[in-house]
């Protein structure tokens, strides 16, 4: 792929990322060709609905694709290390210290079983294992303290905590170790807005702080607007448009995305009218011929369902894949 | 559209004994509660949408569910066009129960996985004894065209799992209307099903309204959903409603403090926003122990001694907008 810019600031880089399923002897492309690439202390939010690739474009960046995902090309270059091609045992050395990811569901994640401390203890101890228990306890304190989190509170097990503070504990765990990106994937689907509000301002907080880059995986769109630097939506496993928030939103480009925005509701807002998009998402073991949002789209032509259009550059850093003599029919 | 109640609800309360081992109920002597409904006390207009907001665990199901009668309240009174249903028995109140209905939150789960679309929609007509046979296949192809599961030949045959969940909500929303109900109950009718098909079920809502002069009672967490639907909408915390109005009102002028809070913390899609958000201390306490006096004081900015000691009654302080807060209603 070409269109990925790089520059001395680039910090993570995916290359024509492409991870296919087997599914009862077929197969599910759930991510095609995905590139982009994150800056430090940038916040690229992932937006797409159930299905369309994000959560598995995010965890195979960190090799964790469960089976029978494959990762089956592609490249992810972290800091100038390519990550596909490092042996299992680096790579786990590396997941938690210089890249880690926030789950969706803060109550499955934690052990039941184990207080908030041990948790500390384990992530730091097998990545430094010259650190004493006692040391390592310390830390998570301090940590702890840093997400909002009375440092006592790391004697608790996980059901004293309520949801909110155990996505904090979750956020904490993540930085421990002061990694260079974060993946946080629905960080706050679980939660109540005013918790949400401030799981995203902590994020935020903690990205400046640390000098982190910070990639947001959501389904609410209007969480990555207001919250990311550059966005890229998703529609059944391919990019679809990729470019900043400001753009995206004053100027976008893609029908899907157009689509999106006039979905959503804006409080802020007196008077609005909302459109949905017609049609469902689509089937990913029956993915229409030519260009997978065709079915859905309000002004797909002969070609569309033909072949599908390729990712290209349509503005300054703004990429889209549409055909060009369709775009501006659809203004 | 006339102003005529149908609805009304008085000092409605729901407490949930808490379950205790054998040992602890011998030696205690005090039982716990929950108090899920705390005095909720509100009226709905025909052709109205009310909605019941607020976060998780602060009584809006609970009163929805009791409202149409699914679970008893502990104390209370609900008038259905005057009739008062909490004293309502058997054959009366099986003939209530048939004008009011009720829509679930999770497609997955309300549809009965074994029964074809055509028996479970057409269901309801042979408990109420109303239509068999072939007239209830007939009533029950319209009715799934009406709701836009076209044709419906088709759609009558399948199971729920060969559907998305767009289209299980649709199934929801005809099995609710085919005994042609005044007044329906729609729980997070659109939080679990995708982004992009959300405003074609609300839409869906909005045209059955006009047609068939439905109300609802909309129960949500989504602010910016409840914005763009309802007429008047009630903000609920622990079981009580602080404050109820039409909706320009309660959007453009929040008085209680807590609706403040939570107007701000909803993400609104605009890359260019300026967010600032009211922090509330804490968390929300538990509906076992209820602070006294106002149950907001514990994380409030900006708590009076007043508040320890009395609840704030819900009071107008214009004529379409009630708060349940005293310095509120000094202003």
């Amino acid at each position: 792929m070409t269109h990925v810019h790089e520059t001395p600031a680039t910090l993570l880089n995916v290359d024509g990322l492409t991870v296919e399923y087997w599914v009862r002897q077929r197969k599910i492309r759930a991510v095609d060709n995905v590139s982009f690439s994150l800056d430090k202390s940038e916040t690229l939010g992932i937006v797409g609905e159930s299905g369309s690739g994000k959560s598995t474009l995010a965890l195979s960046m960190i090799r964790l694709v469960p089976y029978p995902g494959r990762i089956i090309r592609g490249k992810v270059t972290l800091e100038g290390e390519e990550l596909l091609k490092l042996k299992n045992e680096q790579m786990r050395n590396l997941r938690g210290r210089r890249i880690s990811y926030v789950f969706q569901d803060p109550m499955t994640s934690l052990n039941p079983v184990r207080k908030i401390g041990a948790h500390f203890v384990e992530l730091i101890r097998t990545h430094e294992p010259k650190v004493t228990e006692k040391e390592a306890l310390e830390r998570g304190r301090k940590i702890l303290e840093n997400v909002g989190i009375q440092p006592e509170r790391i004697n608790d097990y996980p059901h004293q905590l309520s949801g909110g503070m155990r996505q904090r504990v979750m956020i904490a765990l993540a930085i421990a170790l002061n990694p260079r990106v974060v993946i946080a994937d629905e960080p706050t689907t679980a939660l109540d807005v005013i918790v949400q509000a401030k799981i995203l301002d902590l994020l935020n907080a903690l990205r400046d702080e640390y000098g982190m880059a910070l990639i947001l995986i959501t389904h609410d769109l209007s969480i990555v607007l207001e919250r990311s630097d550059r966005i890229l939506v998703m529609y059944a496993g391919r990019v679809v448009e990729y470019a900043h928030s400001t753009d995206i939103y004053y100027a976008p480009q893609h029908p899907y995305t157009k689509g999106l925005l006039k979905s959503i509701p804006n409080v802020e807002l007196s008077e609005q009218t909302l459109e949905a998009i017609g049609g469902s998402p689509p089937d990913m073991l029956r993915l229409p011929k030519g260009c997978a949002f065709w079915p859905r789209c309000y002004c797909a032509t002969e070609r569309c369902r033909e072949e599908e259009p390729p990712l290209t550059q349509t503005g300054t850093e703004h990429f889209t894949r549409c055909f060009p003599e369709k775009k501006e029919k659809n203004k | 559209m006339t102003t005529t109640e149908i609805l009304r609800v008085e000092q409605l309360k729901k407490y949930f004994p808490v379950e205790k081992g054998f040992l602890e109920r011998m030696l205690t002597l005090t039982r716990k509660f929950v108090r899920a409904v705390d005095g909720v006390s509100f009226s709905i207009n025909r052709g109205e949408v009310f909605t019941l907001a607020g976060e998780s665990g602060c009584g809006k199901t609970t009163t929805g569910k009791i409202i149409v009668r699914l679970i008893p309240p502990t104390s209370g009174k609900i008038f259905f066009h005057e009739i008062e249903t909490t004293a309502a028995k058997h054959e009366q109140l099986r003939l209530l129960t048939r004008k009011m209905q009720i829509i679930f939150q999770d497609p997955y789960a309300s549809l009965n996985p074994r029964m074809k679309i055509g028996d479970a929609v057409g269901h309801p007509l042979e408990i109420h004894g109303i239509a068999k046979g072939e007239e209830k296949k007939e009533r029950v192809r319209r009715i799934l065209e009406r709701v836009g599961l076209t044709p419906p030949e088709q759609f009558e045959r399948v199971y729920p799992h060969q559907l998305s969940g767009g289209q299980r909500q649709r199934i929801a929303m005809a099995r609710s209307l085919i005994l042609e109900p005044e007044f329906i109950v729609a729980d997070e009718p659109v939080s679990m099903i995708d982004v992009s098909l959300r405003m074609t079920i609300i839409d869906l809502m909005l045209d059955l309204r006009k047609e068939l002069g439905l109300t609802y009672l909309f129960i949500t967490h989504d602010l910016a959903i409840a914005k763009y639907i309802s007429d008047k909408i009630a903000i609920m915390y622990l079981g009580k409603i602080v404050e109820m109005g039409d909706k320009n009102e309660i959007f453009t002028h929040p008085m209680h403090p807590y609706t403040q809070a939570l107007l701000l913390a909803i993400p609104v899609p605009n890359p260019e926003r300026k967010r600032r958000i009211i922090e509330l201390r804490g968390e929300v306490p538990s509906a076992i122990n209820i602070p006294t006096g106002c149950r907001f004081r514990t994380r409030c900015p900006c708590p009076e001694n007043q508040c320890e000691e009395k609840e704030p009654d819900l009071i107008p302080v214009s004529p379409n907008h009630s708060v349940a807060c005293f310095s509120a209603q000094q202003r």
